[in-house]
């Protein structure tokens, strides 16, 4: 019998040679992060329970991506401190503040690689499956055991596999598969299971295409959401193929479900305000009014999504009543989009770009809602307010929507402007 | 963790998500306690001020969906609430509310059975009685059932440490 991703990544990383779903392992992760909200919590829990030291503090990843820079000085500062208090109890020496959003360090920085198993007390962390890569979520007393243990149980999960096959139209991205899929099989479609995706689509896509879709597939209640590895992945970690090219999907595998999709059947798809899986096709939403565009986020804020925002917004300027946020994901993405010119086109259409940081979809530091208020965002979530009060509304499109509809003040179609 | 509990029951919707437990801005008051204040507050803003010790809450399907943050759990057990019983709960939440000690029991009959503010009987790895009628319930795997009953997994990790230093074992 052949294995699913998941399951060969369970193998090599606990040494086990048969295991099946519903079995219980013990893993040792590779990597484990954590950030700024979560650290006082780490630290208290972790002292509670009175550990000597922590095993691998090499292991460790601190990142203060969520409230940085502080906003509210009666709480913020302190949530900074409690991160660099918890890297001088422990030892850590892998640091970012304000560098960006931990999930797109996590694997701009090749902290997850393909073959590993990496844990992070945030629901975002299935967003390296798209390298091959074995990562989940926890709590921060679980971080806290991991510090002291080097130990995670997890339960071997059941697969479904995701078959994408032909070429995405133009104005089509990843997001808008992703979104799809979502709409199709529900915010619980994926619960406790290992989404795993492969087909030629798939194949064209580039990694940040990639990360995007396994980012996203946490709104289905994935366990992890895993990609093949090819000559695209070993690049992009600067990693010899053949020592990496045994995660591949066994032909005899057993999957749960199998699940196939065209791509030139799929058109931009939104999310509307009722959840995350009410998905629509844009033809059923276009005009729908908007105040607010924010693009960002660890789902699409890379070089490639502000690539595809100033493809768009190039020599225009955007609707001079919708407030347009811009936010690069990491000082990278920021660094490379002022060289190649984007930051500029951004700023002459009348956006506003901001640093790199969670932002708006941690509902903070800027650019909140007010009631019956509706923005248009590229992140992942649209949860009753998220990003602003509960009467607030939120879209979850594509970068190219997102920039279509920002030029209007109305939700538009990309494919339109070309 | 005592073996039967019975209390009155908080029933919730699907798909009730951790931002809708406790907003992220919540989270950052310094103490749980002052974070429960508002716990579930945008669907049921009465919850936190009638909450008694031993309710239960009883909710739909993907409770606890969302955020991996771990304050959803610690607000609702800080309110005194017992256990919650769902169609299915988001795996982080699951683990997050095991590793504060508290009792999780997926079902998917138990939900459609009971009214909101009706009182029930749990009794662990047996059933739920609602009106007399008894819902025979899950076993909670044993590695989990260990965390539950020493009280959450910071109290196991203690006991393993302090058995470890007491031993002599480094």
């Amino acid at each position: 019998m052949g294995h699913t991703l998941a399951e060969k990544l369970l193998m090599k990383n606990t040494g086990i040679e048969d295991i099946k779903p519903g079995d219980i392992v013990i893993t040792h992760p590779d990597r484990y992060l954590t950030l700024d909200v979560y650290s006082s919590h780490v630290l208290k829990k972790y002292n509670e329970m009175e550990f000597e030291m922590v095993k691998h503090p090499e292991k460790m990843v601190l990142v203060s991506d969520h409230i940085m820079p502080c906003c509210v000085p009666k709480s913020d500062p302190r949530v900074y401190n409690s991160l660099l208090e918890l890297a001088e109890r422990t030892g850590a020496t892998d640091i970012h503040l304000g560098e960006g959003i931990c999930h797109s360090l996590m694997h701009e920085y090749r902290y997850a690689k393909p073959g590993t198993l990496v844990t992070a007390t945030d629901s975002h962390t299935t967003t390296y499956g798209a390298a091959g890569c074995f990562c989940t979520g926890i709590g921060h007393t679980e971080y806290a055991s991991v510090l002291g243990t080097d130990e995670l149980w997890l339960k071997v999960p059941s697969a479904i596999k995701i078959v994408i096959d032909g070429k995405l139209p133009r104005g089509v991205y990843s997001k808008d598969v992703i979104l799809k899929i979502i709409g199709d099989i529900k915010a619980d479609g994926g619960q406790y299971k290992s989404m795993e995706f492969t087909g030629s689509t798939v194949a064209d896509m580039s990694m940040h295409a990639r990360f995007t879709i396994s980012n996203m597939s946490l709104e289905a209640g994935a366990k992890c959401a895993l990609f093949e590895v090819d000559q695209k992945t070993a690049d992009y970690f600067d990693m010899d193929l053949s020592e990496i090219d045994w995660i591949k999907i066994d032909d005899d595998a057993n999957y749960e479900h199998v699940l196939h999709y065209r791509a030139e059947e799929i058109e931009p798809q939104l999310s509307c305000p009722k959840g995350v899986d009410d998905v629509n096709g844009i033809s059923q939403v276009l005009g729908a009014r908007i105040n607010e565009v924010y693009i960002g986020s660890c789902t699409n804020g890379s070089i490639e999504d502000l690539a595809v925002v100033a493809e768009i917004l190039k020599g225009k300027e955007v609707d001079r009543f919708t407030k347009v946020i811009i936010v690069p994901a990491t000082n990278r993405a920021f660094t490379e989009a002022l060289r190649r010119g984007y930051i500029k086109t951004f700023l002459d259409a009348g956006c506003m770009v901001s640093h790199p940081c969670c932002g708006l979809c941690c509902g903070m530091p800027f650019g909140l809602m007010s009631d019956d208020e509706v923005v248009l965002g590229t992140n992942n979530r649209n949860f009753i307010g998220r990003m602003g009060t509960k009467k607030s509304m939120i879209y979850l499109a594509s970068p190219a929507v997102a920039a279509a509809s920002a030029l209007t003040g109305v939700i538009s179609d990309p494919r339109d402007l070309y | 963790m005592d073996k039967k509990i019975t209390g009155r029951v908080w029933k919730l919707p699907d798909d009730v998500d951790t931002d809708v437990i406790i907003s992220v801005q919540a989270c950052l008051l310094p103490t749980v306690k002052e974070m429960s204040e508002h716990t579930l507050e945008k669907i049921r803003p009465e919850l936190a001020k009638q909450a008694k010790p031993g309710d239960i809450i009883v909710a739909g399907r993907n409770f606890g969906c969302g955020s991996s943050r771990e304050m959803a759990p610690e607000c609702i057990k800080e309110l005194g609430i017992s256990c919650i019983i769902a169609k299915s709960f988001a795996r982080i939440f699951y683990r997050n509310a095991i590793n504060n000690g508290m009792l999780v029991i997926e079902s998917p009959d138990i939900p459609d059975s009971v009214e909101d503010m009706c009182e029930i009987t749990v009794e662990l790895n047996k059933c739920v009685t609602i009106d007399g009628k008894e819902f025979p319930i899950p076993n909670i795997p044993e590695n989990l059932l260990k965390i539950v009953q020493d009280g959450g997994l910071v109290k196991s990790n203690q006991k393993v440490n302090r058995a470890r230093i007491k031993g002599g074992n480094t």
